[in-house]
């Protein structure tokens, strides 16, 4: 497959302030956010940002802090959102010099008896294929997959977000932004996390 | 360092001697500023971890003993923003609220550290009539919120103070903690609304006032001792009793009310006293001498004269029982003074009540027609807001009416 090459994300750049990680907390808006069946995983803080304002309106992002209350680290293996038909997990890296996200090899370990963020600039589960525009305040439900074969879902709200654009040099719009070529490349992917050894490539 | 470049081995160690002196000298003078401070802050009210709830059967921040500051934020709903859209909003600002009442920061705040200390921070929700009218709820529209008359006597009220689709009314005893608020408030509303008009308040700084008194205005009047002040109180004058979305909701009657503090300069204290029907330093009815006995609107002074006088705001203001009653919880404005030093300054004049209508527009009515204080006041803002009923946990505000 024809690679689209490293995705250069618009905002998200070493300078972005971490979303706070502000303790166990269940959103106000919506149901309880941990709806895994055993409650061995469970989400804070989760939010999504809004497509409102962003140049490429079909791709957005999931963040929120996972916590493990189980003695054995597990990993998000894949993704779903009711958003759209395509969820990733993506980490950023820094390759040729440039913030690039990228499918995260291997899935998002939350490590046993601890948490791991996913926010801006950092981990994040990426929505993809967005047909309808996600305006601030809708309710997207994502479920994830772990490596022990279980799933956890959760409700969360769109929120506007500026990203990390107010520090961004190169004058693209929306934190999470990538190229339209990644977008349409992305058409031979499946849902899920890609195989060690694509994580370089996107489509 | 410079001074060990150029002055040789001897000269070096003087210095390091006088420095270790000076070392000395700041160590013993930090540790007394630090017992000091310990001492002060031993006997200081800590304010900053003070919290107040944001789920309940009422919203927080009306009959909340009000805090020190202020703002009271107005928007219109942008074009195309729908009921739907509107409940959106309230996902969103109902998740915000319960986190920054508690002293967690909102989802993707950059400056979260501000938000670590609520002071006593409550924010309330408001619908104007404009709400209603533009999302099509005009039949849900809660029977107490009525749009005031006209008020010819006495209204000189500009655009850039009235009216307003959307009401976020926020209030801590930490002008830090307002402002921050603001800012996170507004950038989750602006994608559905504009605002149009943001009036800044203060009150005595925690600490300043006489407790179990009210607070002094710009006028340098006690105001606030006669309010509904219990529960039951409340629930006769404030809160709508339903049935209907509306129950537990009450509305709201902002008034910026300009204080012409310069003419009133010219009055002697007793006349001031007599506009009022209250001594200006105890607070107390011009017929007795404690700020809360009752006033004996019949007592004559030593000319045979009505103590309290027919112009008298206290007389005129005087609510006919519960059903007629309204809780004030006004707040100071001071603006910049015109290019003649003319000051800026007024009151804030907020009131609640479950129906403006049957409460507050006689009582209005009554202070335009023959309120002796008008000569010195003057309204130049005014809206109206339907104050939403509270949420519990795991609701949103407003869900009653649009969920
Ligand atoms: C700048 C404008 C105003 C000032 C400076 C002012 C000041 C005061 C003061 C000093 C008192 C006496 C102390 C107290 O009971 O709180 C008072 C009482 C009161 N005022 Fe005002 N007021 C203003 C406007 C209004 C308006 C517009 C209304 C209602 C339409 C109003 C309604 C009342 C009521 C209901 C009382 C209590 C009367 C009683 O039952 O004794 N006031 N006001
Ligand atoms: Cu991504």
């Amino acid at each position: 497959m024809a690679c689209a090459g490293l995705l250069i994300v618009g905002g998200c750049s070493s300078a972005q302030e971490p979303v706070p990680a502000n303790g166990s907390v269940t959103p106000a808006a919506g149901p309880p956010a941990a709806a895994e069946a055993d409650g061995a995983v469970t989400i804070a803080d989760s939010w999504v940002k809004s497509t409102l304002g962003a140049e490429d309106t079909t791709m957005t992002a999931a963040f929120g802090v996972l916590t493990n209350h189980t003695d054995k680290d597990l990993t998000v293996v894949s993704a779903t959102n009711s958003a759209s038909g395509r969820t990733e997990l993506h980490e950023m890296a820094m390759a040729d010099g440039a913030m690039v996200m990228r499918p995260v090899a291997g899935g998002i370990t939350v490590p046993a008896g601890g948490s791991t963020t996913l926010e801006p600039g950092g981990l994040h589960v990426m929505i993809m294929d967005v047909q309808t525009p996600l305006p601030p305040g809708e309710q997207v439900t994502v479920s994830l997959t772990f490596d022990n074969g279980s799933t956890m879902s959760f409700q969360t709200l769109t929120k506007e977000f500026a990203g990390a654009n107010e520090n961004y040099q190169g004058g693209e719009t929306g934190g999470m932004s990538m190229g339209t070529d990644a977008a349409t490349a992305g058409t031979e992917h499946s849902a899920g996390v890609s195989t060690p050894g694509t994580a370089t490539s996107h489509g | 360092m410079l001074f060990a470049a150029g002055s040789g081995v001897i000269g070096g160690a003087a210095a390091v001697a006088a420095t270790a002196t000076a070392l000395a000298a700041d160590r013993e003078r930090s540790t007394i500023a630090r017992v000091e401070r310990d001492a002060l802050l031993a006997r200081s009210t800590f304010v900053g971890t003070g919290m107040e709830p944001a789920a309940g059967k009422h919203q927080s921040g009306v009959v909340t003993a009000p805090q020190a500051h202020s703002v009271f934020a107005a928007f219109d709903l942008r074009e195309g923003v729908d009921a739907a859209a509107v409940g959106r909003l309230m996902r969103l600002l109902t998740d915000d609220i319960t986190r920054v009442t508690s002293g967690r920061a909102a989802l993707a705040d950059t400056a979260a550290e501000l938000a670590a200390t609520p002071a006593r921070l409550t924010v309330t929700v408001g619908f104007g009539p404009g709400l209603f009218a533009r999302t099509g709820l005009t039949e849900q529209q809660p029977a107490g919120l009525v749009e005031l008359p006209a008020f010819p006597k006495i209204d000189q009220l500009q655009d850039r103070w009235s009216g307003g689709d959307l009401l976020l009314h926020i209030c801590a005893d930490d002008a830090m903690v307002v402002a921050h608020t603001q800012r996170m408030l507004l950038k989750d509303t602006r994608a559905f609304a504009v605002p149009r008009w943001f009036q800044r308040g203060f009150r005595r700084a925690v600490g300043s006032g006489i407790p179990g008194s009210g607070d002094r205005n710009l006028m340098g009047q006690i105001d606030g001792t006669v309010n509904p002040a219990t529960d039951t109180e409340f629930d006769a004058v404030v809160w709508d009793t339903g049935p209907g979305w509306f129950a537990g909701g009450t509305t709201m009657v902002l008034r910026r009310i300009r204080m012409d503090l310069d003419r009133w300069d010219e009055l002697d204290r007793s006349a001031m006293e007599q506009v009022m029907g209250r001594h200006l330093d105890t607070g107390a009815p011009l017929s007795g001498s404690a700020e809360h006995e009752e006033p004996d609107l019949a007592a004559l002074d030593f000319t045979g004269l009505k103590a309290i006088p027919d112009f008298a705001h206290l007389r005129l203001a005087r609510g006919d029982g519960p059903a007629r009653q309204i809780l004030r919880r006004p707040y100071n404005y001071d603006d910049s003074p015109d290019a003649d030093g003319a000051s800026d300054v007024g009151q804030l004049f907020c009131s609640y009540q479950a129906d403006i209508g049957r409460q507050f527009v006689p009582m209005q009515q009554r202070l335009a027609e023959s309120d002796l204080l008008n000569k010195w006041t003057t309204p130049v803002g005014s809206a109206v807001f339907a104050i939403l009923p509270g949420f519990e946990a795991g609701q949103w505000l407003g869900q009653g009416l649009l969920g």
